[in-house]
């Protein structure tokens, strides 16, 4: 740890650290190396979120490096989460990349296995995974509080990274998913960002249990909302994206706000998601995932009462 | 054993276009047994491709041969006399069949019939399925006998992913995630433990390292 007591000190440490409830944003990269479109996507979050997450190859779909855009970001005065995948990188570029993310001023990093190739828009390439996620995590941790390369080798000023990893309470097996976040918290999470969640009564059987087996108090837990766009997107998302969970009383709700109104329902609902989650034991924060929809975060933002963002010295 | 498939017709008539007269040689082993490659696979593919010439008006030559296996220059040697008969030598063997035909005669041309594919065995008759991905250092013990080198989408140590929905994986309702039944054997077992262990990033350098692999067994080594 370093000697402000931080382990990184970026400002979704801070945040979590002071004990305010965190609220994190996300934002593609382009299909490009259009850098006014990455910019134009990102100000709508400036200064509505403690930090913003940069996919990387989001759905195994190629777009600008997800560290490149998080260096853009910093440039810009905000503060990226750096999201990185097994499935693109061996370990020697993956650790080149967590060296350069932290020279070029990026703080937070989420790990991730990724989506498989199977889903993007280059099928027939060859995935990595040399390793998993789980070790990722521990890799990073390494290279931070013990200055180490894979390999036992010192690094010459080590990254001081704060340490994301994503959970997925839905997916099955459905009992084993609280271990899983308990390995991830074992191997170095500092903070989880889960999936989007839908079930409100699942996940507060799952928070429940991550609070009983102490995993709240270990890592920083935000909770995942996207909110539903339309009726059709909900029920597009409950029969084709694995692993997720959408309550058919949802889907019921957004269709009878009718034509037109549906997005505003969708809305609504995430922000008593979060004004739930502002409540509930364990949750420190939410992570928004607004896809292709961040001119709404100002306004979902105001609307859940998440505004003005602290600022933590 | 080695599971392979045949090559699409088009690509292996491509292949012997030029030729007049050919060798068909299948193989006793794996290709055998997963019904790729023997005696019977030789004769249905020599007659189509003797038709299929026929009707072009340009006939060619088949001749049909079974070795034992074409993995072993004891039995590859049986070719030496009739080798350099033909235009160019079709193997129905895996892969390594015509290598070792090609090193043993680097004068005649070798083509391949088939596309192997994996190491497997067959989950019901007719259907094959991969098992083990010769990774070099086994740790299916540490999975109950379950290989998520071979057998996850990812091939992931600490699983399973997100994806994993009613004991499927997320690429497709045809595949099993084998996470699932790790976790799920372990769970009724009462052994969780297993799975709350931090395996380390492993080494691969058996899996792939510089050059093709060897095994040598310094007791048969003359």
């Amino acid at each position: 740890m370093s000697e402000n007591g931080y382990k990184s000190g970026s400002n979704l440490e801070k945040v979590l650290k002071a004990g305010h409830f965190a609220f994190t944003g996300e934002c593609g990269p382009p299909k490009g190396a259009n850098v006014d479109h990455l910019k134009e996507k990102f100000e709508h979050l400036r200064g509505k979120v403690d930090a913003v997450n940069v996919t990387d190859n989001q759905t195994a779909v190629v777009r600008m490096s997800s560290k490149a855009a998080s260096a853009l970001m910093v440039q810009a005065g905000l503060e990226p989460n750096f999201q990185m995948v097994c499935r693109d990188r061996n370990r020697l570029a993956m650790m080149a990349d967590v060296l350069g993310a932290y020279a070029l001023g990026i703080r937070n990093m989420l790990c991730l296995s990724g989506d498989h190739q199977h889903f993007g828009n280059h099928p027939q390439s060859k995935n990595v995974y040399d390793i998993d996620s789980m070790q990722l995590i521990a890799m990073v941790k390494k290279m931070r509080d013990e200055g180490k390369f894979l390999n036992d080798e010192p690094i010459d000023v080590p990254p001081k990274i704060f340490i994301g990893a994503a959970c997925n309470p839905f997916a099955d097996p459905v009992d084993y998913r609280i271990y899983r976040l308990a390995n991830k918290i074992d191997a170095g999470a500092d903070f989880i960002q889960t999936q989007c969640i839908y079930n409100m009564k699942r996940f507060r059987q799952f928070m429940k249990r991550a609070v009983d087996m102490g995993l709240a108090e270990r890592a920083s837990i935000l909770a995942g909302v996207t909110p539903m766009k339309s009726a059709r997107m909900a029920k597009y998302m409950a029969k084709n994206v694995p692993g997720m969970d959408v309550p058919e009383e949802l889907i019921k709700r957004l269709e009878g706000a009718g034509k037109g109104k549906m997005a505003e329902e969708g809305i609504k609902f995430a922000i008593e998601q979060i004004q739930e989650f502002k409540e509930m034991e364990g949750v420190a924060g939410v992570h928004l995932m607004a896809i292709e929809w961040e001119h709404k975060v100002p306004e979902i933002a105001e609307r859940a009462g998440v505004l003005p963002r602290p600022q933590v010295d | 054993m080695i599971i392979a498939d045949r090559k699409p017709l088009e690509e292996i008539q491509e292949m012997v276009k030029s030729c007049g007269k050919i060798l068909l040689v299948g193989c006793k082993g794996c290709v055998t047994v997963c019904n790729v490659g023997g005696l019977k696979e030789v004769q249905v593919l020599a007659s189509i491709l003797r038709i299929a010439r026929k009707k072009e008006g340009r006939p060619l030559e088949v001749e049909e041969k079974v070795l034992e296996r074409q993995c072993d220059p004891e039995y590859v040697e049986q070719l030496r006399d009739t080798y350099d008969q033909y235009d160019a030598v079709l193997s129905m063997a895996c892969g390594v069949g015509p290598q070792f035909l090609s090193e043993a005669y680097p004068d005649q041309r070798f083509f391949p019939a088939v596309n192997t594919k994996f190491m497997g065995g067959a989950v019901q008759h007719g259907i094959w399925e991969e098992r083990c991905a010769g990774c070099g250092t086994c740790i299916i013990h540490f999975y109950d006998g379950m290989c998520p080198i071979a057998r996850c989408s990812k091939s992931l140590l600490h699983g399973p992913c997100g994806g994993s929905a009613d004991g499927k994986c997320e690429v497709s309702s045809d595949i099993e995630c084998i996470w699932d039944k790790i976790v799920r054997k372990k769970m009724e077992q009462d052994r969780l433990e297993d799975l709350r262990v931090l395996r380390a990033a492993k080494d691969w350098r058996t899996a792939r390292d510089g050059g093709p692999r060897r095994s040598i067994r310094e007791e048969l080594v003359k």
